[in-house]
């Protein structure tokens, strides 16, 4: 079943699946995570899942990831991450040396992000039930005040941000597993997003929608966010930062880098007013050095993401179902 | 009535295209010529006539409907009812006034090329008409691209906005004048004007319009042309720098131009032609005729690497204005858009696009409806045919929304096509009105333009469709659009493999019932496994098919990208053939050098591990991979270019191979279903190669290798199955003219009945007719889930 390529697939199991099964208002927001109150405080919530190969990649690890997956999603909802879970389910005959490298650089990427791991758990399954090792995190953290990240907030004439070039965690990590020789120069961005995100609110609380692309890449987290908001998007095709090196691999491999998926980037609808001291707090910040305007909230095609390209055309930007089937004919 | 013979009174109803082509008129004169009295009127159902006279003269003037017919008419059907007694009012003959009401299942006329008596007057000093370039009457001019809504009357066509001034009205009213209801009637005092504009806020008007393009045409400059249905791109076609600026503005380095002519002797002057061809060429359709192409006539990059030059005559005055001069005899003609976009057809798209290719644009003040692309044919003989083949390579000005004849009535369904080269079609009792080629649907404007098409079709002809059919691939714009619609809009949506489609238009423009075999071979479409077909011999009916046979599946390294780089399939299928060794396979195929070692390596990768790498059973990319492996075409410009400069090669010349010279595709006989293997092909070819066989005579024994893989697969399926002799072929592989005639001649001799496609193209432009079958076939069938028709 392709339902984890982070598209339509995946969005139709949470909707006709989890949703009605589990019922309850805040699921319903369908967000990376969830926004609570507890005690009179606003919580941002949420839990992540890793099955990532190979476990070390050039940039990072599945520890790495671990953390930094569920502190960005905190980190999108404008929450600084505070406590982590962290549930291990390993397979019968890792290695302890391979274990406890993964748990180090799990440690080390926690005290990067500042969270602290507060508590955890382990599950051995058989050999043969499991891919070495699969982490669960979940993560908590405070909402500051008059912070409000939702796509509903999005009007036309945001301006679309992102943090960065964009491709890099994908194509490196396919590259080692497929033995693609792609050369030196990509290393997975993978990184935690809660200092980048604290800069852009000191700016302004007044931000409209974050989010990390990470599966399903900038393509699955734009569409998300157009068919929330009701509104469309428009991009500037050539603004859309791509290194080259991933620009190549992507051309061999018939990829389209908006597809390919990010861990340590963010994409940030802004107020227009706002959008230029934002972009120079982010370029501020060593994560969004080469923050750049990509493109614009509109009120045509709502809902629908276009790319307007180098030649003056127009082409839709698809929520990617599973694997890109070839259509011409 | 002198005579002593009773006069007698019938009702006659005449169906097909009879509004808007002179029809009430010539009922009229041919009335008045036979001395009967009674009337004649346009009614939805078409045109009703009521006439009393003699017995003979009657008879006479029943003959004379059909054959005495204005040009553009189409007669489909005479009804002839005897009335009782005579009218007591019956006094003269008149035209009344047309009646609204009944289910209208009136056509609308395509647009058409100024007729001879126009072009004498457009020609003739003393006309008042003299140079005017919206010149038309009831036997000529612009019609579907104009109308808005049916009847077809001035107030619903674009023609609205302009007041006929008092000797035009005269004209219009007078039933015995060429324009008596000539609804886009028109002159220089009344009517729309010819409009030039430059970049820099420029604008001329009339003859010092006309003057200014044309100079600027001459000095080989780019002018953008508004004609019938949308905006040309128009180049000086004897001048190579004026083409090479074009094709450097457009960038486009490879895909064959257009050219418009000023007539037949100037065609004749570069490319070689038949009768048939003169007359497709002059017809009224004035569609782009593929004819040969002339060394030495026209610059060589006017249709790089290809025999055939696509050619057409004048279709609008204005044309002929254009190319009616000393110094200007041919034109490029090439669709008048930015790349991505459809060919513009509003002033202002135009003026906002085209001045990044434009030099000038030529434009008026008549605005167009519905956008309308030039039709694109193909004249095939062949000595053992009994009847030549008219190929669509497009269907739009001149032939939509011309229906198609099925021979069945329909159940109420709107079909939406495929994704590129899309149509859409609309079931309407026992036909099928197909609209024109609409393209590229992963445009937006262009998919904007296929709703708008699909909703402008049904009211024209006051259709409500109630299901909807659309192509199998989940993926598809318009699939995903008319799920989503389900239940709304549509009551049901069928989903149609795209394969079966192609089968199913085939026969149905044929009228074949029954089990039928289907060849059908074209680029890509979804299979009912989920994996990519598109070499396929298929089993059964409209309602269900199964596959016979089909072609060994390849990786498409890299999905879609291997269809703009044929050089990747190129080295999948030599990689499949050659047992995977990359040097072996360089070795064997020198034009694979080009590819870097990290590009070897990667795509070597990826064909083995599926790495974004989906499998193919495609004839389209065979005929890709085998273009790349011959050096004929690594990467592919415009779509296609790999089998259409291999087919090139063949010069047009069909003659097979000499059967001890071709090539032989294996088949793996013992699977479930028969796999046909292209691996001895491609290393037949290497081994060619290496002997320094020329390229053109490796296509030779290519293509002949695939007629007889064919025919052989079609014996073995009439024989395992108790013999199927009715073949259909379909797909876009089939525009292949040397498959397609020697596929067609060798069944023949096989004793198969093999068809083709000779009204709706058999690329996916036929695909929504299909649709329109094979869905109504599903709804036939209790079978079929979801609610009740
Ligand atoms: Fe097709
Ligand atoms: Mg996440
Ligand atoms: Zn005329
Ligand atoms: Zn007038």
């Amino acid at each position: 079943m392709g339902h984890g390529g982070g598209g339509a697939l995946s969005a139709e199991l949470v909707q006709h699946i989890f949703a009605p099964a589990f019922g309850g208002e805040v699921l319903a927001q369908l967000g990376d995570a969830a926004t609570v109150s507890l005690g009179g405080a606003r919580l941002a919530f949420s839990t992540d899942s890793f099955v990532v190969r190979p476990l070390f990649f050039p940039g990072g690890s599945i520890g790495d990831l671990a953390v930094n997956g569920t502190v960005n999603d905190l980190a999108m909802s404008g929450a600084r991450a505070a406590y982590l879970s962290c549930g291990f389910i390993l397979e019968e005959g890792v290695e302890m040396a391979v274990l406890a490298r993964v748990a180090e650089a799990l440690g080390a990427a926690a005290r990067t992000a500042g969270v602290e791991v507060a508590t955890g758990d382990t599950k051995v399954v058989e050999a043969g039930h499991g891919d070495g090792i699969y982490i669960n995190t979940a993560g908590i953290g405070l909402i500051p005040a008059g912070v409000d990240l939702r796509p509903q907030r999005v009007v036309p004439g945001d301006v679309v941000i992102v943090s960065g070039p964009i491709g890099v965690h994908g194509v490196a990590i396919m590259s080692v597993r497929e033995g693609l020789e792609f050369g030196t120069g990509i290393e997975s961005d993978c990184a935690a997003l809660g200092g980048l995100v604290d800069t852009m609110l000191a700016v302004t609380p007044d931000l409209h929608v974050l989010r990390d692309p990470t599966r399903g890449g900038l393509a699955a987290a734009l569409n998300e966010i157009a068919a929330a908001s009701g509104t469309g998007v428009v991009l500037q095709e050539r603004s859309i930062p791509v290194p080259p090196a991933v620009a190549n691999a992507c051309a061999i491999l018939g990829l389209d880098p908006m597809y390919v998926a990010n861990e340590g980037k963010l994409v940030a609808f802004v107020p227009r007013e706002h959008a230029e001291a934002v972009l120079a707090a982010m370029r501020s910040h060593p994560l969004g050095a080469e923050a750049c305007v990509i493109g614009e909230a509109v009120s045509e095609h709502p809902g629908m993401v276009v790319a307007r390209t180098g030649l003056g055309g127009t082409r839709v930007v698809d929520l990617p179902i599973g694997e890109q089937l070839p259509r011409i004919c | 009535m002198q005579n002593s013979e009773p006069p007698v009174r019938r009702r006659i109803r005449v169906t097909g295209v009879v509004q808007g082509v002179g029809f009430r008129p010539f009922v009229y004169k041919l009335a008045l010529t036979h001395e009967l009295t009674g009337w004649v009127l346009n009614d939805p159902e078409g045109v009703l006539i009521e006439v009393t006279g003699r017995a003979g003269a009657l008879r006479r003037f029943g003959a004379e409907l059909t054959t005495g017919a204005p040009p553009q008419a189409r007669v489909d059907e005479v009804l002839v009812t005897e009335l009782p007694g005579l009218d007591p009012q019956a006094d003269g003959f008149t035209i009344r006034e047309s009646t609204h009401e009944g289910r209208r299942v009136t056509v609308v006329p395509p647009d058409a090329h100024v007729c001879a008596d126009c072009l004498a007057e457009l020609r003739d000093p003393a006309d008042r008409r003299y140079r005017y370039p919206f010149i038309n009457c009831t036997n000529c001019g612009p019609r579907y691209s104009i109308v808005r809504q049916l009847p077809y009357d001035r107030a619903q066509t674009t023609m609205a906005a302009f007041t006929m001034c008092g000797p035009c009205g005269r004209e219009y009213r007078d039933p015995l004048d060429r324009r008596y209801h000539a609804q886009p009637n028109a002159c220089p005092a009344c009517g729309p004007r010819l409009l030039l504009a430059d970049p820099d806020g420029g604008r001329w008007d009339g003859e010092d319009a006309l003057a200014g393009a044309a100079r600027a045409l001459a000095a080989g400059r780019i002018v953008a042309v508004k004609s019938v249905g949308g905006f040309h791109l128009a180049v000086d076609a004897r001048n190579p720098e004026a083409v090479a600026r074009l094709r450097a503005r457009k960038r486009r380095d490879s895909k064959p131009f257009a050219v418009l002519a000023r007539d037949l002797a100037t065609v004749a002057g570069f490319a070689d032609f038949d009768p048939a061809e003169a007359e497709l060429l002059e017809s009224s359709a004035r569609p782009i005729v593929l004819v040969r192409k002339r060394a030495g006539g026209l610059p060589e990059t006017v249709a790089p690497r290809n025999p055939n030059l696509g050619v057409m005559l004048p279709s609008a005055p204005q044309h002929h204005l254009l190319v009616d001069r000393e110094d200007l005899d041919a034109l490029v003609m090439t669709s008048g858009n930015v790349s991505g976009y459809p060919i513009a057809y509003r002033n202002e798209d135009a003026l906002a696009q085209l001045f990044g290719i434009a030099d000038l644009i030529l434009f008026n003040d008549r605005e167009i409806e519905t956008r309308v692309d030039d039709s694109l044919v193909r004249y095939s003989a062949h000595p053992e045919l009994d009847r030549p083949v008219v190929s669509f390579l497009r269907r739009a000005r001149g032939y939509a929304p011309y229906p198609v004849e099925v021979g069945v009535e329909l159940a109420p369904l709107v079909a939406y096509g495929a994704e590129l080269k899309t149509t859409v079609a609309l079931a309407g009792g026992t036909r099928v009105y197909l609209s024109q080629h609409i393209g590229d649907l992963k445009n937006d404007e262009t998919f904007e333009s296929h709703r708008e098409t699909a909703r402008h079709l049904a009211a024209l002809h006051e259709l409500t469709p109630r299901h909807a059919a659309v192509d199998l691939h989940p993926q598809f714009r318009a699939t995903r659009f008319a799920l989503a619609e389900q239940g709304g809009a549509f009551g049901r949506v069928l989903q149609v493999q795209h394969h079966h489609a192609h089968m199913a238009s085939c026969m149905a423009e044929n009228r074949l019932t029954g089990r039928t075999l289907g060849v059908v071979f074209d680029g890509a479409g979804y299979g009912v496994d989920g994996t990519t077909w598109g070499g396929e011999f298929l089993l059964g009916t409209y309602r269900e098919v199964r596959r016979a046979a089909h072609l060994r599946p390849v990786p498409l390294l890299g999905g879609d990208r291997a269809v703009k780089e044929p050089v990747r399939t190129g080295f999948a299928l030599a990689l499949d053939a050659l047992d995977g060794d990359t040097a072996a396979v360089v070795a064997a195929f020198p034009v694979l050098e080009l590819l870097d070692e990290q590009q070897r390596h990667v795509f070597g990768a990826m064909a083995r591990r599926g790495i974004n790498a989906p499998l193919a059973s495609s004839m389209g990319r065979l005929f890709d991979g085998v273009a790349a492996l011959l050096g004929v075409t690594t990467h592919a410009e415009y779509e296609a270019q790999g089998p259409i400069e291999l087919e090139g090669l063949l010069g047009r010349d069909l003659a097979m191979s000499a059967p001890a010279e071709r090539y032989r595709f294996g088949c793996e006989d013992t699977a479930e279903v028969p796999e046909i293997d292209p691996r001895p092909v491609v290393r037949a070819v290497a081994a060619d190669l290496a002997a320094g066989v020329d390229t053109a005579t490796v296509a030779r024994r290519f293509h002949s290798a695939v007629v007889d893989m064919v025919v052989d697969r079609c014996r073995a399926i009439a024989a395992a199955e108790g013999g199927t002799r009715q073949v259909v072929l379909s797909g876009g592989v089939f525009l292949n003219e040397f498959l397609l005639v020697n596929c067609l001649v060798e069944l023949g001799r096989a004793g198969f009945d093999a068809y083709c496609h000779r009204q709706v193209p058999t690329n996916d432009g036929g695909i929504a007719l299909g649709q329109v079958m094979v869905a109504d076939a599903m709804l036939a069938d209790p079978r079929t889930e979801g609610p009740g028709r």
